[in-house]
């Protein structure tokens, strides 16, 4: 916390008392710490802008802050007072209401309908009273809803009003947007902050979600950026008023990727680069959806022993692109070629037995079968393979012993190559798998987030593990969030941005020069201003 | 997804009660679980059951004593319960495929009674065209192609379109059931009958009986069709590919696995099975399809299945106790005046019962964490 201190300059607004207070509050899921001992107050009158990647543990602040989970420590205040959310009905009673990212308005319904859901259910709803404070609401904030229309024929624009409508008549004191412009036009975002604006005057303490940089800095009065679950840092509002906004998306870079105040200087590891190119890929492009961003035009090429980083905000098409290396995602376009050999139509079991591994950064969901026991699991990607199965008949004992090999030689804290692998922790699961993807000729191994949600000394041995496998002479795709792992292990770094490579760059250890500029370029932020310049 | 979840105990089961009895300290609670989750639960079901039969009006012990006695104790009751075992062991290991691979095959009784149609259609007109186990042999293998091709729909649709195969199979199969009633009246009617019904296999063409009792040979080959199934599925790749399927369909496209191609695998191997289950009815014991025929066994074998935890040796046990019971509640029925369907009551106090059992257990291991 101590970077959260040096960066509050000024205390004069710090004395007001918040609506809302988080206290020092800790959230564990299993595996992971998705908010760890954070302490903020939001105040009335400001839109306080949480910032942060996806896994910062916005979303699971919100949740805390809306009633749907409750912190492990830590607690929360209102006006002051100590209070308790264990319910979203306690938070509303509470005058907290939260806009989810996604609509949860019933779409079958009209707009009165789903503004007066949550009332008593043997009350008629009062129409009149409710047109009435739409009118008001409409010159105030330039809100305006039909309210007989279906709501599922209306814009998500105006969905999102209706459910800011919602808090409204229900007389908040907090309004929480998450994620509030992801699905609006920037014309509509635009319109949501002047909006924002408005409701804080009328005395709204607004908390708003975001993890664009420069919609922090237009919209907001105050900043906090989280990072690893972690406050990483506070802009109040008048240390933001005195910034351009290119200090300030500096400042926020800075606080966002920037390295950590506690974290041990991690060296830079000598290259271990070879000569030949082991692994080539030519304008790959997917199909992307509403859902899953596509990639497109991505070319790259690993030579043996490199090891190339790929940075990027999560969810910038960077699994999309391990999958369509691994083949389990169809391209649309675009070449793999593995030794000099186009394997761009093998199946992901011919590409694995050919020497490419892709390590899952989803180690439970997709890597594993959590109710398989550990040895299954070790061999789920060479199922019917000499020597675990002939003819197609299961030899157990084989893979039993396979699985306690790995199990010593990949330092694995389990009590035995049966237990299912569901009851390990994360770190533990995620040396089983890496042991998977190590058996056999490896060429070239792309690792996923290979180091998220893992405690500090399984980071470090992982990391260490990484740099192994490149001194062996493998080529390795190291796609990571976190700029220091990758700062520390790649010999190259590219940037992915909106499913394409912004740039790649060369880690030559210019240490904070280099930082800043991938930084600004995984915000988007280079290419936006060259756009409205 | 409540398939997944009713799964995930069944492949870890084995490895926690060997690490149970590999532990001395845990022996003690290792006889409380067998307690709730085993000989607790049936002897609770068997009370409920008796407090309702004495609502009814009939003594509970009577009813009990006379089942065991007509479906256990006697020399005749004993064959009858063999024989009935054989359609109930092919569902089982239709079954067994299935829920292993994450398949609701809800639809076997459609696929039963089209392989049963077929089989009932087909043999008699072979006999003297092909030597008797030929005869045989084609009533089975049409029977469960028949059975497959019925599952085709919901295995396209599952498979390719991700449409839940619960709704599908269902109704695939009371289209089934009615498609095999329109069959027998329409085309494979017996023109030498008044009652529409197919024509009779004779008795010297069905499948041989065992030595010198009534019991049908079916009984055998069901037998190996449940040990084979489970076999298959425990110890092969093939078997391993589906239950990865089934338990982690994520996983297992990561892995490199046909997810589509597999879950095609599982409904023809299940649907399959069924219409054996079908053909083994007609060409053991019954030797015709007669109009309007539907026992249901194959809904009636789902919490069998369940029970025993998709395990065959287990679903053989439990399909031992089930066909007395359902022998024994026959003549119970005629005798005592209480229905047939109390069997029914039976099993299903059982179930509840059994997922009481599981409840408790659950919260015991939580607390003691």
């Amino acid at each position: 916390m101590s970077n959260a201190s040096e960066t509050v300059t000024s205390l004069s607004s710090e004395t007001r008392a918040g609506v809302i207070g988080v206290h020092g509050v800790t959230k564990r899921f299993p595996g992971v710490i998705a908010v760890n001992n954070v302490s903020l107050t939001f105040h009335q009158g400001e839109v306080h802008v949480l910032l942060g990647e996806n896994g910062a543990g916005k979303s699971t602040l919100v949740g805390i802050l809306s009633g749907l989970q409750e912190p492990d420590e830590g607690y929360l205040s209102l006006n002051g007072k100590k209070i308790r959310l264990a319910s979203p009905s306690a938070s509303l009673d509470a005058g907290i209401s939260t806009v989810f990212q996604h609509s949860m308005l019933v779409p079958t319904l009209t707009v009165l309908e789903n503004l007066t859901l949550g009332a008593p259910w043997y009350e008629r709803p009062p129409r009149a009273r409710i047109a009435a404070r739409m009118e008001e609401l409409k010159r105030e904030f330039a809100l305006s809803l039909p309210l007989d229309a279906i709501v599922g024929e209306l814009s998500l624009g105006q969905q999102q009003q209706i459910e800011i409508a919602r808090a409204l008549l229900r007389d908040s004191k907090v309004l929480i947007l998450d994620e509030a412009t992801s699905m609006l036009t920037p014309q509509g975002a635009h319109e949501l902050g002047e909006r924002m604006q408005k409701l804080v005057k009328s005395g709204l303490a607004v908390i708003f979600i975001t993890h664009k940089l420069a919609e922090a800095y237009r919209y907001g009065n105050r900043i906090s950026v989280l990072k690893q679950g972690a406050l990483a840092g506070e802009m109040v509002p008048d240390q933001l008023k005195s910034m351009s906004e290119d200090q300030a998306v500096d400042e926020i870079v800075r606080l966002m990727f920037g390295r950590e105040a506690g974290a041990g200087s991690t060296e830079q590891r000598n290259s271990t680069k070879r000569d030949d190119t082991v692994l080539k890929l030519e304008n790959l492009s997917t199909q992307g959806d509403a859902d899953v961003m596509g990639i497109a035009d991505i070319s790259l090429i690993l030579q043996a022993g490199e090891i190339v980083g790929v940075a990027g905000i999560d969810g910038n098409g960077q699994k999309q692109l391990a999958e369509a290396m691994a083949g389990q995602r169809p391209l649309n376009s675009g070449r793999v070629e593995l030794d000099g050999e186009d394997i761009t139509s093998a199946t992901v079991a011919q590409r694995r037995r050919k020497g490419l591994r892709y390590l899952t950064d989803d180690r439970l969901a997709e890597g594993s079968v959590a109710a398989f026991p550990i040895s299954e699991n070790t061999v789920l990607k060479d199922i019917g393979q000499p020597p675990f199965w002939v003819n197609g008949l299961e030899r157990p004992q084989r893979i039993a012993q396979h699985a306690r090999e790995l199990i010593a030689r990949f330092s694995v804290h389990a009590p035995g190559e049966t237990t299912p692998i569901g009851r390990l922790s994360g770190g533990n699961i995620q040396k089983v798998l890496l042991g998977r993807e190590l058996l056999g000729e490896a060429r070239v191994v792309v690792f996923n987030k290979p180091t998220y949600g893992l405690d500090l000394k399984n980071i470090d041995t992982s990391r260490q593990r990484i740099s192994e496998i490149a001194e062996r002479g493998l080529a390795v795709l190291l796609i990571s969030t976190d700029l220091d792992e990758l700062m520390a292990l790649s010999d190259r770094i590219a940037v992915m941005e909106g499913g394409r490579i912004r740039g790649i760059v060369k880690n030559d250890g210019s240490g904070e020069a280099l930082r800043l500029r991938i930084g600004r370029m995984m915000a988007g932020e280079e290419d936006y201003k060259q756009a409205t310049a | 997804m409540t398939i997944q979840d009713d799964m995930n105990p069944v492949s870890a089961d084995p490895e926690t009660n060997v690490d149970g009895i590999a532990r001395t300290v845990t022996e003690r609670s290792a006889l409380q679980r067998v307690l709730t989750l085993t000989v607790g639960p049936i002897l609770a079901a068997f009370l409920l059951s008796a407090l309702i039969l004495m609502l009814v009006g009939v003594n509970p012990l009577t009813y009990y004593g006379y089942i065991l006695e007509r479906s256990l104790f006697s020399g005749l009751g004993l064959q009858q319960t063999a024989t009935r075992m054989a359609p109930l062991l092919f569902l089982c290991a239709s079954l067994i495929i299935a829920f292993r691979a994450g398949i609701w095959n809800l639809g076997t009784d459609g696929q039963f009674l089209l392989g049963a149609v077929i089989s009932a259609a087909s043999a008699p007109l072979l006999v003297g065209v092909l030597p008797g186990w030929a005869v045989l042999l084609a009533g089975f293998v049409l029977a469960a192609l028949v059975g497959a091709v019925w599952s085709l729909i919901p295995a396209l649709l599952k498979a390719y379109q991700g449409v839940n195969e619960i709704i599908t199979t269902l109704m695939m199969s009371f289209l089934g059931v009615l498609l095999a009633s329109t069959l027998v009246k329409l085309v494979f009617r017996d023109p030498e009958t008044t009652v529409p019904q197919t024509r009779t296999l004779p008795v010297e063409d069905r499948l041989p009986r065992l030595f010198d009792t009534s019991i049908s040979s079916g009984l055998i080959w069901g037998l190996i069709a449940v040990l084979a199934v489970h076999l298959m599925m425990t110890r092969t790749a093939f078997g391993l590919r589906l239950r990865m399927v089934g338990a982690n369909p994520l996983a297992a496209t990561h892995a490199g696995l046909s997810v589509p191609l597999l879950t095609l695998a599982t409904f023809g191997l299940s649907a399959g099975f069924a219409g054996l289950a079908g053909a083994s009815e007609i060409l053991g014991v019954a030797g015709n399809v007669r109009a309007n025929w539907n026992p249901a066994y194959g809904l009636m074998v789902i919490p069998l299945v369940f029970l025993a935890r998709f395990n065959g040796v287990g679903a053989i046990v439990l399909v031992f106790f089930y066909s007395a019971l359902m022998i024994g509640s026959e003549s119970a029925a005629r005798r005592l005046g209480v229905p047939q369907d109390f069997t029914l009551v039976l099993v299903a106090s059982l179930l509840i019962c059994l997922g009481l059992g599981e409840y408790i257990d659950h919260h015991k291991r939580k607390k003691e964490r």
